[in-house]
């Protein structure tokens, strides 16, 4: 056998060999949706890579939703492919789906917490699901993520029903931390709230990925907010991406779809649809 | 002309798929329910939790309309056996009617009033507000958190809560018949005991069984597949009470004529 480290070895073989593609965390290609005649998503194709933060913008009913949707499973494409880590979702086991599931952390719009259980229930429920905690060591625990976004710990002894907006949407960003999720899904965490609330639980946002390495995928209609929280932003128009770049670049893209998007501008291509 | 005739046999077939298709939505609903009874984890809080509220939180309903009944039961029968001479069959007709018809089926319409109403809306609540959603990206299976322990809740405390209605209802016929009808009350309750066989009671423990088995379902299933806001969890609260009260006295036909149809 030849040795490839002695003096006398092929200089092709010795050469480091070219860097493999990055596989994207999560790839979406040609994912189309429909709920009855509405074509809601039309071949929608994305990247996001490992680490990255990318912001989903449209307008309402364009599908950001759906979109996020489908790559939690919680809807089945009518087409596409959808991957994460390379490996195909849509054709996954169950176990395989769970398996997957456990690795991912969600904040809803509206928070969506469990009325029925108090605060460091909520904020535990994933952990105590998969049994990696005790009810005791809960409570701790609970308290312990509550401080990371700036909540007392006794906050949850509290209700859900008993909060706030901006503390509903603190509690809801500690949920999906908590079992420390390597791909985090965030659905309009700004909407409802004031604008200083907003750019609060942006920052929280921010950190908390940092802070846990995680992959992001938020969806929003707030230009600042997805500046804020994006590496990268794309717009999601009639079912399909129409444009895909740097968040910092909102509303000077040089794409007008974008562009009226982001400046909020009346006129220009994307019009208003009327029921007639 | 042709739509004259057409349209309303399109309509319809539309209908009939429609019911087909929800049909066959309760079935798989409630074959995937059970399974989860079967397959490990069990949330045996939620279960405690549903069960306390259907068993113990029901009990005030349920006695109140059994003893009542029970009273009703022994006055209609005494004034209506009286023209046949027939009065001293009263307490046989109390505790055979009781233990057989009234007290599960009475039992259950209550039960479904509160509970499946409860059930539809709580679950449709989180329908609408993203909560199931939410357990599915917290690595919890719905049906087996919210579905199944509430199953299995409502099959077990149904027929406990028939068996104190039985009681109750007894003990109205009772009540009315000594004080009111005067009868001695060892002769009554001779009767009662006398008449009542096994076969009675067990009938309506297993009618209750049944009944629990269906309020749950369809309280669990109109919630889970509620649409909209709380219109939507409203349409199926109603739903669940109307068509859980229709299934029972349905069902109530079917397994009196599996159980007394010689």
């Amino acid at each position: 056998m030849r040795d490839v480290l002695s003096p006398g070895a092929d200089p092709a073989i010795l050469a480091p060999p070219a860097p493999a593609p990055a596989v994207p965390k999560i790839r979406m290609r040609g994912v189309r949706k429909a709920f009855g005649p509405k074509q809601v998503l039309d071949g929608v194709d994305l990247d996001v890579a490992a680490g990255h933060s990318v912001v989903i913008l449209g307008g309402s009913g364009s599908g950001k939703s759906v979109t996020i949707k489908c790559i939690l499973g919680l809807i089945q494409p009518d087409e596409g492919v959808i991957e994460v880590d390379g490996r195909d979702v849509l054709h996954m086991s169950r176990r395989e789906r769970e398996a997957l599931g456990d690795r991912i952390g969600m904040l809803f719009q509206n928070g969506a917490l469990f009325d029925s259980l108090p605060v460091w229930e909520n904020v535990c429920f994933k952990l105590l699901a998969q049994k990696r905690i005790t009810r005791a060591r809960a409570r701790d625990k609970a308290a312990e993520v509550l401080a990371q976004v700036g909540l007392a710990g006794s906050v949850g002894d509290l209700s859900p029903a008993e909060l706030s907006g901006g503390m509903q949407k603190r509690v809801a960003l500690a949920r999906a931390i908590a079992a420390q999720p390597d791909i985090i899904f965030f659905d309009e965490p700004t909407t409802g709230l004031d604008p200083i609330m907003g750019a609060v639980i942006d920052g929280l946002i921010v950190d908390c990925v940092k802070r846990l390495g995680a992959t992001a995928v938020s969806i929003t209609h707030d230009m600042a907010s997805a500046r804020r929280i994006g590496d990268t932003a794309a717009m999601l128009h009639k079912g399909h991406i129409v444009w895909n770049g740097p968040a910092a670049a909102l509303g000077h893209t040089g794409n007008a779809l974008v562009d009226q998007f982001a400046n909020g501008e009346r006129e220009g291509p994307i019009q208003m649809e009327l029921r007639k | 002309m042709d739509s004259l005739i057409l349209d309303p046999l399109a309509a319809l077939g539309r209908a009939t798929l429609a019911a087909c298709r929800t049909v066959g939505g309760v079935a798989l609903f409630a074959l995937e329910a059970i399974s989860h009874l079967l397959r490990p984890p069990f949330y045996w809080r939620l279960f405690w939790r549903a069960f306390v509220e259907i068993a113990w939180f029901s009990l005030p309903v349920v006695a109140l309309t059994a003893i009542f009944t029970g009273m009703v039961l022994a006055l209609q029968s005494y004034t209506g056996f009286a023209r046949f001479n027939a009065q001293s069959t009263i307490a046989s007709v109390v505790v055979i009617s009781l233990t057989r018809e009234l007290g599960p089926v009475l039992a259950a319409l209550m039960v479904a009033g509160r509970i499946g109403a409860s059930f539809a809306a709580e679950i449709g609540t989180m329908r609408v507000t993203d909560q199931i959603d939410a357990l599915t990206t917290l690595s919890t299976n719905p049906m087996k958190y919210l579905v199944a322990p509430r199953i299995l809740a409502a099959v077990i405390a149904l027929p406990l809560l028939v068996l104190v209605a039985d009681i109750l209802g007894v003990m109205g016929g009772w009540l009315i018949g000594t004080y009111k009808l005067g009868f001695v009350s060892v002769a009554y309750l001779k009767s009662t005991f006398d008449f009542m066989q096994a076969e009675d009671v067990i009938s309506g423990l297993v009618k209750a069984a049944a009944f629990g088995f269906v309020i749950a379902l369809m309280g669990t299933w109109c919630g889970y597949n509620s649409k909209g806001g709380a219109q939507g969890v409203g349409g199926a609260t109603t739903t669940a009470v109307v068509v859980s009260s229709i299934l029972i006295l349905a069902l109530d036909y079917v397994l009196t004529e599996a159980f007394f149809a010689r």
